[in-house]
């Protein structure tokens, strides 16, 4: 039998999207239903997972309250931190830099976030510890500084692993302002920090919102950062995560915190959206 | 404000610089610079650990971005021809592959497959016709499975953006004139979206062989180069560890190059 023209597009459309379907569901849903499954049930007395339906796990969870305080804490601070300094550098680059170099200087900005972060914390591992800069301090007669497994040299870390993130989106937003306005801004009057105030930074929240929503999102589910410079005393929910899954072997309690981590993620994401749809006109960002 | 700008960029490559540079430490020790060698990368080069888990982890980018690339680019295809309502769901779980995060990701794969497998492998056994009945484990396939699933999000998230911004008219044009749809595939749609395959492939490549934490619960008894970097730096600080650091950096440094100049070129045209 002949098949009719719409059946065989809608053949063709399911055979091209099956795969990532069938990827999606076994490598996405699955597993998550099968958390969700985990964080309902007991720790097997040997380790691992025991059936039973009790929320005894999520009951526990102020045991690691100290992981989503350093988590609630310091992710947001973090993306902060990186806002400061990110605006001043895609401010330039969108609208100081010379044209022929702006590309290069995109670029360059973009580059590290896709190298490994791992080793891009390991260099810091060598600059904040006891050789690195205390070291350096001593010789100006500064002692016994302590950087490296501090809040700050976590805070470093952040901000060095993920200021490619937060520059990229309020480049983006401020490269397509509207150069009229800030010249009809100075024409009738207004100094220069009054038209950065009243048209460039207002123009650029949408830029600003992505990178902040973004680097947050990203920096909840941390673990390098906190792991390498924080050296177990600065530790984030990742951190408390892998401690569950592999050392302490408690599959229940720790999928329950990895259920809890996700519905931070959502609650966070969703707040960001609701924003971003008050400042009308966010653009999707290019991350490359 | 230019030397503010200068600033930012010394804070971004200095310390990638240091790395580089101690890579070349004649000195066993991390801390004081004592003269140029290269020892250390024979050193790197000669440790079979090191080579294996680089050659696995070349196993594994390749393997999971380019079966990203393939079936990403499909669904990028595909998803035009859908209802807005199967669109959305579509749009939402490729969302979710890319925001959740990849501790959460790499965590409930483990718990998936280890499910799985325990039902799994007592079935093999008892229909195994021999003595030493294989085993389904942790590896290769589950560390694909899982940077997969965030790959294929991210070649779809492209090629869609792309395919967007392509004219409608030429290919219309090209059914006018009588090609098949295949042939329109091949010779309008396929050439225009390719540096945009070819980009997401490349950024899918390096996230797997930079990704850390993913392959980290689902590794099994598997070693990839960053699971062997953590350890080493665990174990401590030592002009090796800076040797193969740089060799990592530089080879992400050259593929992010070419992807950059792929989707430039796109932008460009």
């Amino acid at each position: 039998m002949a098949m009719s023209a719409a059946g065989k597009r809608r053949a063709v459309t399911g055979l091209l999207v099956a795969p990532a379907a069938a990827w999606l569901v076994v490598f996405l849903v699955l597993p998550f239903i099968a958390i969700v499954v985990f964080s309902l049930g007991e720790r097997a007395p040997e380790g691992g997972y025991q059936p039973a339906l009790t929320l005894a796990q999520y009951m526990n969870l102020p045991a690691r309250a100290a992981a989503f305080w350093n988590t609630l804490v310091l992710a947001p601070i973090g993306a902060l931190a990186c806002l400061v300094v990110a605006y001043p550098v895609a401010y330039y680059l969108a609208v100081k830099a010379d044209p022929r170099w702006r590309l290069l200087l995109v670029s360059l900005v973009v580059v590290p976030f896709w190298t490994s972060l791992l080793v891009r914390t390991y260099a810091w591992m060598y600059i904040l510890g006891s050789r690195g800069i205390p070291n350096l301090l001593t010789l100006v007669g500064i002692e016994d500084v302590r950087l490296l497994n501090t809040p700050f040299a976590v805070l470093v870390g952040i901000v060095y692993g993920y200021l490619p993130l937060m520059i990229m989106p309020i480049y983006v937003s401020l490269e397509k302002l509207d150069r009229r306005l800030l010249e009809a801004s100075a024409d009738l009057g207004a100094r220069p920090v009054s038209t950065f105030l009243g048209v460039t930074l207002p123009l650029s929240m949408p830029g600003v919102m992505t990178g902040v929503a973004l680097v947050t999102i990203l920096l909840l589910g941390e673990y390098l950062i906190p792991q390498l410079l924080g050296g177990g005393k600065v530790f984030f929910i990742g951190n408390a995560l892998v401690d569950l899954f592999l050392q302490s072997r408690n599959w229940p309690f720790g999928s329950a915190i990895a259920v809890t981590l996700v519905l931070v993620v959502v609650v966070v994401l969703l707040g960001a959206m609701r924003l971003a749809y008050r400042v009308a006109g966010t653009r999707q960002v290019d991350l490359v | 404000m230019r030397a503010l700008v200068t600033a930012v960029y010394v804070f971004l490559y200095a310390p990638i610089a240091l790395v580089v540079l101690f890579s070349f430490n004649a000195g066993r020790h991390a801390s004081e610079f004592t003269g140029f060698s290269l020892q250390w990368y024979g050193k790197a080069l000669s440790n079979p650990f090191l080579t294996e888990a680089l050659l696995n982890s070349l196993i594994i980018a390749f393997t999971s971005a380019g079966t990203a690339a393939v079936f990403g680019t499909m669904a990028a295809l595909g998803l035009e021809r859908l209802g807005p309502r199967t669109r959305a769901v579509f749009d939402g779980l490729f969302a979710a592959a890319i925001v959740v995060p990849g501790v959460v990701i790499g965590i409930a794969t483990l718990v998936a497959l280890v499910e799985v497998f325990r039902f799994v492998n007592p079935v093999l056994t008892f229909l195994w016709p021999g003595d030493t009945p294989p085993k389904a484990g942790l590896g290769f396939f589950s560390i694909i499975a899982a940077h997969g699933l965030f790959s294929l999000a991210l070649v779809t998230m492209i090629v869609k953006a792309r395919l967007a911004s392509l004219g409608r008219d030429i290919v219309e044009a090209s059914s006018d004139l009588y090609a098949t749809p295949f042939t329109t595939f091949r010779s309008i749609v396929l050439p225009q979206i390719f540096p945009a395959v070819a980009a997401g492939f490349l950024l899918a490549f390096t996230f797997s062989f930079d990704d850390f934490i993913v392959a980290f619960f689902v590794a099994g008894s598997k070693t990839t180069l960053p699971i062997y970097v953590f350890a080493s730096i665990r174990r401590g600080v030592t002009p090796e560890v800076n040797a193969i650091a740089t060799m990592v950096l530089v080879s992400s440094i050259l593929i992010i190059a070419v992807a950059r100049l792929l989707l430039t070129e796109r932008r460009a045209s």
